[in-house]
């Protein structure tokens, strides 16, 4: 399914599919799994999202709750593309380490590559990245690393072999939206790998602001999980990705600092 | 099956040991099993479905077609982790 409709008599044409490492998606919204009341809603959620790619964590089984489900009870493989990521990670050989057991699960070299380097504000640790990346890549995955709006850190991993970048439009779980625009369209200018932005909106304005910038693509999860009615805010955010998107492509008029009519200022009368 | 080991005192352990049984660690948790046991009867000792399951041996992940060649040895770290909701 293209993300856009195409109106008979009009030049409105379809978007073309997001490609990454030689694969399309059919949406650019990616959706995390993190933090839903219950399965079923985090499941209704990433329906009304329209998302395909959907991020999921590798954690111990709890041997004390008997019969804990996994998620993938609830995920059908063939309806998602499911991307384990490395979160909570710390240092490159820990984050290596649950890029492999992430593939085990889940039978697919894809990772979203997350070292995290502060605890509060759960921003990268750039050299364990830099290291991770070059190690995952050696080892055959396709790796999306989690990384900061810094240009030359998303130029260094690109050279590494990563098949996206992920910067931030700001700190995980914070809402904040957008906070640095100007970063990330030169990361998009200058990159030829697919740039996703990864964590940090909080609602619909800030994913479609941050697709009028020019991404490829954008990963999101607290905004929908928090959000008061998680499934309204899926279909919102699919609206809010498309209408970005759209936009982007489209290409906005320039802003002037003082008004111009709109209406003609021949033909008034007297 | 002798599993329940976090009630063991030390000497408990230790007569445990003596007929047969050995240590290992299971995520995080010291635990105590038949010597020679398979990681396929520990995972069914565990209720667990190997499908749903990825077994990691002393840091070394094992396929789930080795599951019924590898006999535990005592001593032995075991992580069994699955996929959780993440973003």
């Amino acid at each position: 399914m293209t993300t856009t409709l195409e109106f008979p008599g009009t030049r409105v044409t379809p978007d073309e599919p997001l490609e990454i490492a030689g694969r399309t998606f059919r949406s650019r919204l990616f959706v995390g799994t993190g933090k839903y009341g219950t399965n079923r809603e985090m499941v209704n959620t990433i329906r009304a999202s329209g998302a395909e790619v959907v991020t999921v964590a590798v954690r111990r089984i709890d041997l004390d709750s008997s019969h804990e489900e996994s998620i993938l009870h609830y995920l059908d493989p063939g309806e998602f593309f499911l991307l384990p990521n490395t979160a909570g990670c710390y240092t490159a050989e820990e984050a290596v380490r649950y890029a492999r057991l992430g593939r085990e699960a889940g039978l697919k070299d894809w990772v979203k590559l997350e070292v995290i380097g502060d605890q509060d504000t759960l921003l990268p640790d750039n050299a364990q990245l830099l290291e991770a990346t070059e190690q995952l890549v050696s080892d055959g995955f396709v790796v999306l690393p989690y990384t900061n709006d810094d240009l030359v850190t998303a130029l260094r991993l690109e050279k590494l072999g990563a098949a996206a970048v992920m910067p931030l439009a700001s700190p995980i779980g914070s809402g904040l939206g957008l906070l640095n625009p100007v970063s990330i369209r030169i990361m998009k200018q200058r990159l030829s790998v697919p740039v996703i932005v990864d964590a940090g909106v909080g609602t619909a304005s800030d994913a479609c602001v941050t697709m009028e910038q020019g991404v490829d693509g954008i990963l999101m999860n607290t905004a929908l999980a928090e959000a008061g009615q998680p499934e309204q805010m899926g279909h919102a955010m699919r609206l809010a990705v498309e209408a970005g998107r759209t936009a982007y492509l489209a290409g906005r008029m320039q802003k002037r600092e003082w008004a111009a009519p709109s209406s003609p200022t021949e033909g008034r009368l007297d | 099956m002798n599993d329940d080991t976090s009630a063991d005192s030390p000497a408990e352990a230790a007569r445990r040991t003596a007929r047969g049984g050995i240590e290992i660690r299971v995520n995080g948790k010291p635990r105590t099993v038949p010597g020679g046991q398979t990681l396929s009867e520990l995972l069914d000792a565990l209720e667990l479905d190997r499908r749903a399951v990825v077994v990691e041996l002393n840091r070394q992940i094992i396929r789930r077609n080795e599951l019924d060649e590898i006999a535990l040895e005592g001593g032995d770290v075991i992580e069994l982790v699955h996929f959780v909701g993440g973003g």
